[in-house]
Formats: C-alpha cells, structure tokens, sequence
C-alpha cells in the first residue's frame, strides 16, 4: 500500500441539498493521519449525509472532498480503496455465514487471496468473532452484527474508516468493547465517527466536530471545547460558617472566585455552595486550607467540568447563528428557523 | 471489471445455498412437465403435423410470465431495502458490474431451469416406439430460442428491479412489461388503425417484431439474424437503463 500522507481527508465548502433542504450547508474541515474524529450533531442536522459523501456514495451540490490526496468526485475508485465504511444501522445481507461475507468484500476491496486470508483470521481475532465465524448473519445478536460491521471497515486496513453510530444499541459491556476496538485504531488509521452517546465521544476521540443545521457550530478537542464554551470551573462545598464573609475570602484566595449559587442550610448546619472561577489551576487545595482557617468548617468539596453534554447542547441551541451562548442570535427565538433555500 | 466475477460467483453461491431455489426449480418443472404430458396426450389421440416439441416452445410465455419476475424481481429491490446496496456501491466496483454481475447469475439459472426440460424429450426419445418421427431440429431451434429472448427478458426483469425498493412492485412491473412485449405487439399488430398507407413502416415494424411469430421462426428451423438483434439490442438496452437507474437514484436520494 502507498504511504498515507498526513492529511487523509480534506473537505472544502461542502454543500448538499434534497430539494429546497439545504442538510450540508458549506461545511470545511480536515482530518489527520491516526486521529480519531467525533461527529455530534442533533438528528438531521447533516451528520449521515457528510459521510456518505466522504464514502463517494452521494454526490454533492458543490464543494470538494479529497481524500488521500485525491478528489472523491472525479476518482471514486481511487478514492473508494482507502475508505472503509459501515453506515447506520449496519445492513448486512442475512444468508451469509461471518468468514463468507469477510471473503467476499474482501474480494470486492482488492485484496489477494492468500493476504486476505490471514486477514479475516487476525480481523476475527481482533473482534473476537471466532467462535461465530460459521454463523449465518442473520441469525447473530445485535452486539456481534456491529463486530462484523467493523470487522468489515477494518478488512482492507483502509486509510479512513468512517462509522455512523456504531455503538447504537448496543449493551454497556459491547460499548467497551467497540470502544476498545475503535481505540486500537487510532495512529494508524483515520477515525470518523458520529455518535450521539457524548461519553463515548469524550472517551474516544481525539477531535469533536459540532454540527447543527449542516454547519460545524464547534470543534476542537473536548478539553478545549469546554473551554471554549463554558471556559470556567465549577467547585461545590458543603460548608458551615457565616455565608456573609464568604466573598471576601474568595476574594483574597482567587480574584475571579465567586458564589455560583446557595442553599439553606440542613440540619447539621452544612449548606451546599457552588463556586465559579475563570482560573484554570486546581483550587481545591487552596480552598482546603483557607476556608477551615478563616473558620469555616468543610465537609466536601467537588470539582465538576461541563460534560461534553452541556457542550453540546449550548453549542447547538436551535438557532441559525448562535455559536457560543453569549452571541445574539440575528434570528433568535426559541423555535428552529426554516432553512434558507 | 475484475468486481464481476466477485460478484457473480457471490449471486451464484447465493442461488446454491438458498431452499427457495430448489423449491422454485421443483415447481417450474412440474408446471412443465404438466404441460408436456397434455401435449403428449392431445397428440396421442389425433395425429398432427408439427413435432410435439414445436408445441411445446409454443406455450413458452407460462414459464417466462412467473418465472423471470420471480427470478429477477429480489435482485435490486431486496438490496435498496435492506441497505446492503450503500455498502456495495462504497466498495471500488461500478455500478455496470453490479448489474451486469446479477443480471449473468439470474440469466444463468434461467437457462439452467430451461435446461432441465430437455429431460423430457429425453424420456420421450425413450419410450417412443417410432423416433423416427422425434426430429430434433425444432428441439435446437426451440431452445436457441429461449436463449435469445431470455436475455432481453431477464434484462427486462432487472431493470424492474433497479426502479424500486418493493420487491412486490418490481415483479409486478416485469410481469406487465413482459405481458405488453409478447401479448402487446400481436395485439397492436391486428389494430386496424395501421393499414393506413402513412403507417406502413411502423405496421412493418411491429409485425416483425411479434414475438409468437418468432418462436415459430426459430422452432421451425429459420434463425433470422434481424430477431436475434432485436433481442440482443433490447437486452443491452435495457440493462444500460437499469445502471443509469441505480446511479439516478444515487443521485437523487
């Protein structure tokens, strides 16, 4: 196989439209070598149509995607060999036994006869298929379908591998597992995934994009998308003391440390406290130590980061150009505008 | 065009290790051999001119009419359903081998379904009294037939099937197809409409292109190359169709 340059996928003011529906709306974005990419969008909002067009299965309106160098649209059989791609909800065909289908897309993908052999074996063995390997597809469980689904994009140890929700429906050990898989994956080949399951997202990938109404709203990795977003940190104590004087220690402790929010106090005379800061350096320490010498008594203390969760549903409030939270949306309310034709 | 072969011993493996085959294969046979034995019979009591096997061909359009839409009608229909189709038009193969692949493996078992009834003119060479009187040149003729206008029907079929995802609906479009190719040309052939003079080459046209008229033809030993073109030509025409339908609805999904 040729070497893989650095930047396997390239796409540049994408445009897609069904009729009047504009679902890929000039999306621009690029994918190193061995990085694995998440896909977060609301449903609809283009995610499924990107990567078809990645594959070279739908054509676009405009734009250009290379991939591996090569434009997709005027080389689609060039540009097919280095893609590996198992859409959503994984079709397969129900009369084939596991090793037959593996065999066959094999064929289908170009690779010699004796290399494909070993290749099912150790592709087998890397999704622990073997004892299924005689069972005829149709009749396999919702886990081991997915196994194959990603058994057959990892077949001709392709450039790009691009998965559409590939741990939908399945049990939490089985998302390890694909976890584990897609994990494994990454230095040697391109990862695109989508997924809606944010932990999944935040553990696996290296690069989130955020996509709404077929642009990308965000992106960066998750640790900088938090920042980006929220760009602050969330401490909570339960504290007993006087609430008055608070501030004023917070103060002399950090600049920007101040009460988010408080409760009443319970019955043992804790309250819950939650504090905000634009510091980034750990204040647990410090707040440990100042709070009990100003004679405030602790009996908790919690730091907690925005999920990507709430990343995801700031950046992709329902509105046209609302990016990051503070930004007036020009056509703001609360209801989703109709897309421009 | 190295993905056809991939793909058409896939279709056939398919073929093989599916029960629908067989049971498909043990009904057809029945049907004809049903057939065959009323032939044998109505010859049995009154004497006729033409070999039993002429009659025989004659009556080709009950096996074409269930047949090839049953054959072709799961080819594209069943894919587009189930989404295998997206998977297989990723792979670095073209839509023309797709096609082409499918359309060989269902033409293939067509011809081997027909095959199979040469086992009863075996049986009747056997028991004959007399074979002298079993010519077996409308027997060539016949099956030289059936080869020929299997292509155009199976192309036929196939493009039913690239139309839609129903595999209902594409088995219901070849059979009409089918019923308006072989009933429809005799039927516009006898409208009085196309004596006029200005008509003329249009009357020639269809009247040529009756399709009883050639089994006739061929079954009586005249293997006219304008029929076999016919043929030829629809079937090409035909499956050029059925690949700009799938990369149309590629297109346009």
């Amino acid at each position: 196989m040729a070497e893989i340059p650095d930047i396997t996928i390239e796409v540049s003011n994408l445009v897609k439209n069904y009729g009047p529906l504009t679902a890929v709306n000039n999306l621009s974005f690029t994918v190193k070598r061995g990085e694995i990419v998440g896909l977060l969008g609301p449903n609809g909002a283009g995610k499924s149509t990107t990567m078809r067009i990645l594959t070279g299965y739908l054509p676009a309106n405009s734009g250009t995607v290379h991939i591996c160098g090569q434009p997709v649209a005027s080389h689609p059989e060039a540009t097919k060999r280095h893609v590996g791609y198992m859409p959503e909800n994984n079709p397969l065909p129900e009369d084939m036994r596991v090793s037959e289908y593996l065999w066959f897309r094999g064929r289908l993908k170009e690779m010699p006869r004796a290399r494909l052999r070993a290749r099912i074996e150790e592709v087998l063995e890397l999704c622990d298929l073997k004892r299924n390997r005689h069972r005829i597809l149709g009749r396999l469980s919702k886990g081991n379908k997915q196994r194959v689904g990603i058994a057959e994009a990892i077949l001709a140890e392709p450039a790009v591998i691009i998965m559409d929700e590939p741990t939908i429906g399945l049990d939490p050990h089985q998302i390890i597992i694909v976890r584990n898989l897609i994990a494994s994956l990454r230095g040697r080949m391109s990862v695109i995934i989508s997924s809606h399951i944010l932990p999944e997202i935040e553990e696996t990938c290296d690069r989130v994009l955020i996509i709404n109404g077929g642009r990308i709203v965000a992106q960066g990795s998750p640790a900088d998308l938090r920042h980006e977003i929220f760009g602050h940190t969330t401490y909570r104590l339960e504290l007993a003391g006087d609430p008055v004087g608070l501030p004023i220690h917070l103060a002399t402790l950090e600049p920007t440390l101040r009460i988010a929010a408080q409760e009443e106090p319970n019955a043992d005379g804790f309250r819950l406290v939650t504090l905000m800061t634009e510091a980034e350096a750990d204040l647990g320490e410090k707040l440990l130590q100042a709070l009990p010498a100003a004679g405030y008594r602790i009996r908790s203390l919690g730091r907690t980061q925005p999920s990507l969760e709430d990343v995801f549903l700031a950046a992709t409030r329902r509105s046209w150009d609302a990016r990051l939270p503070d930004k007036q949306a020009t056509e703001g309310d609360a209801r989703a505008p109709l897309p421009k034709v | 065009m190295r993905h056809y072969f991939t793909i058409l011993s896939q279709e056939i493996r398919a073929l093989l290790y599916n029960a629908s085959t067989y049971v498909a294969a043990v009904l057809f046979l029945v049907v004809m051999g049903f057939i065959f034995a009323g032939i044998l019979d109505d010859y049995s009591k009154a004497p006729h001119e033409t070999a039993p096997a002429a009659v025989f061909f004659q009556v080709f359009w009950i096996p074409v009419f269930f047949m090839v839409p049953l054959l072709t009608m799961k080819s594209f229909a069943e894919e587009r359903r189930l989404g295998t189709l997206e998977t297989l038009l990723t792979t670095p193969v073209t839509t023309a081998e797709v096609v082409l692949g499918k359309f060989s493996a269902a033409y293939l078992f067509y011809m081997l379904l027909w095959g199979s009834t040469l086992g009863f003119h075996y049986v009747l060479r056997l028991y004959a009294r007399d074979i002298r009187y079993l010519d077996s040149g409308p027997l060539v003729g016949g099956y030289l037939f059936i080869a020929v206008s299997g292509l155009l029907f199976i192309a036929i079929g196939i493009l039913a099937s690239t139309l839609t995802r129903s595999q209902a609906v594409a088995g219901i479009l070849t059979f009409t197809l089918l019923l308006g190719l072989i009933g429809g040309i005799t039927y516009a052939s006898e409208l009085a409409v196309l004596n006029n003079d200005l008509l003329s080459p249009l009357k020639t046209a269809v009247d040529s292109l009756r399709i009883p008229v050639h089994v006739e033809d061929f079954t009586n030993g005249i293997v006219d190359t304008r029929q076999v073109f016919f043929y030829v030509t629809g079937c090409i025409l035909s499956l050029l169709f059925s690949i700009l339908g799938v990369e149309a609805k590629m297109l346009n999904s």
